[in-house]
């Protein structure tokens, strides 16, 4: 407990950061991923061809290198951005590639004959998606959209590696200051999982409220 | 529509309603549409009959695009349809379908199902498109279920609330892709009245249909596919009582003798 109470401002903070690169990112990453998911499922060849060489670049990546050239190369090629903007950028790019594919994922539990029906009546391409298919589609993507915001939380820890400061690095600080490593990460893993709750929550709460009766 | 002066039932002159011209469908190796030619007057009915697998539901649904063509031209009253695209959008907003499974938008109300393309395509103010729907709604015997969800309907209710959204939009014409073969058969009758009643407003209407009461009281023309092909096309009292071709023949001793 000495430990907890002992560093309690400095674990707050940190799990602040870790808050703030989590949603920040989480929003990005869910924005980003639909419309990767719609040029996926486009009628246009070059936008799906683009959407297609994203995932696979992004999601075949290991987050660590992705954050590594936000971290070191970006700041090089284009202009000077804080860190934490940096690892946000990264957060959230990587993340949307996995967004992207559970969205896609959840547009093919759509029957067919629902955006056949909103096409027949003079609907677009980006209307039948939004009014049509992807309103039924949250239903099933959301426990898999779950799993992949809870992945987006803990991977904020890698932004530890790159001076972020957020909750990875609350052992070190107390490392410092001679307390125990061991139970400073155990703090750590207990602050995570208390983030986690609301998220499962808000899952069961959202897959609820847009079920779709067929 | 009701609310149309009621046009003298039957097909009338001048451009065609649907026409086309050499049209081509392939899946794969299998040649679905060959070299098909069909016009539709304004006005006219026409029943497309034959065996499963003759490409009768492909051709109703490459008149609006929904299954892109190979090769051939399609035209919707005098113009040709684009590619896929805004273009397309709009001429297809002009060409009521329905489908065999409904497909009702199963996320919306009743009523939201028949405001939808009238608000978001054709700019409707929501009291006005509301109306209108509601007037379609009582028209087809679903006034009072609108707030429901398309899942509580029996299949006929569905039905006839896919004849009123696809109407809302005021169709130049209306494609019916097996619009009965879903349905039990104590529902069949009340959608193909509500059928009967468009045709007799003067509808032009291309109905892909095993009814073949609705295809002998209604229809004005009846076309007959077999592999890909029409094989005949004629009066429906000329098709059913003097088949021309061994084809047709075989067909109606199958479907007639039970």
């Amino acid at each position: 407990m000495d430990v907890l109470f002992g560093n309690l401002s400095e674990y707050l903070t940190r799990f602040g950061g870790t808050i703030g690169l989590f949603v920040l990112s989480a929003i990005a990453s869910l924005i980003l991923g639909v419309i990767l998911a719609a040029m996926r499922v486009s009628p246009v060849p070059a936008m799906r061809a683009v959407g297609t060489g994203y995932v696979t670049l992004l999601r075949n990546t290991p987050l660590t290198l992705v954050l590594f050239f936000f971290a070191l190369g970006f700041t090089k090629l284009f202009f000077y951005l804080p860190f934490f903007l940096l690892a946000v950028i990264g957060l959230s790019l990587y993340t949307a590639a996995f967004v992207c594919e559970v969205v896609r994922g959840g547009i093919s539990t759509v029957p067919a004959g629902q955006s056949e029906a909103a096409r027949a009546l003079g609907l677009g391409f980006s209307q039948t998606l939004s009014l049509v298919v992807l309103p039924q589609a949250v239903r099933s993507v959301m426990p898999p959209l779950t799993s992949v915001q809870i992945a987006l939380l803990k991977n904020t820890t890698v932004a530890a590696g790159f001076s972020v400061f957020e909750a990875g690095g609350f052992y070190r600080a107390v490392n410092e200051q001679g307390g125990s490593t061991l139970v400073a990460l155990l703090w750590v893993a207990v602050g995570f999982i208390i983030l986690v709750i609301p998220l499962t929550v808000l899952q069961r709460r959202l897959e609820k409220r847009w079920s779709v009766a067929r | 529509m009701a609310d149309q002066t009621p046009a003298p039932s039957g097909p009338s002159s001048g451009t065609p309603m649907v026409r086309m011209t050499g049209v081509n469908k392939h899946f794969g190796d299998l040649h679905v549409l060959r070299d098909i030619d069909l016009e539709v007057a304004r006005g006219e009915v026409v029943v497309v009959l034959g065996p499963s697998g003759s490409g009768k539901s492909t051709l109703c649904r490459a008149i609006n695009r929904l299954e892109p063509v190979d090769g051939g031209t399609v035209e919707i009253d005098g113009t040709p349809l684009p590619a896929e695209g805004r273009d397309l959008a709009k001429l297809r907003s002009d060409v009521g379908m329905v489908f065999q499974q409904f497909n009702l938008f199963a996320h919306m109300t009743i009523l939201d199902n028949v405001t939808l393309a009238p608000t978001r395509v054709r700019g409707k103010s929501k009291s006005e498109a509301q109306e209108r729907a509601r007037t379609l709604l009582d028209r087809v015997g679903i006034g009072n279920q609108s707030d429901k969800y398309p899942a509580q309907l029996s299949g006929g209710q569905q039905q006839r609330v896919a004849i009123a959204r696809a109407l809302a939009m005021e169709p130049k014409v209306m494609l019916f892709d097996e619009p009965t073969s879903a349905l039990d058969p104590e529902m069949v009758g009340e959608v193909v009245e509500v059928m009967s009643g468009l045709a007799k407003d003067g509808m032009t209407m291309v109905v892909v249909t095993h009814e073949m009461g609705f295809a002998r009281r209604t229809a004005h023309r009846v076309v007959f596919m077999a592999d890909g092909e029409i094989v005949e096309d004629t009066t429906p009292d000329s098709f059913f009582s003097r088949p021309a071709t061994e084809r047709a023949r075989d067909f109606l001793g199958k479907i007639l003798t039970h």
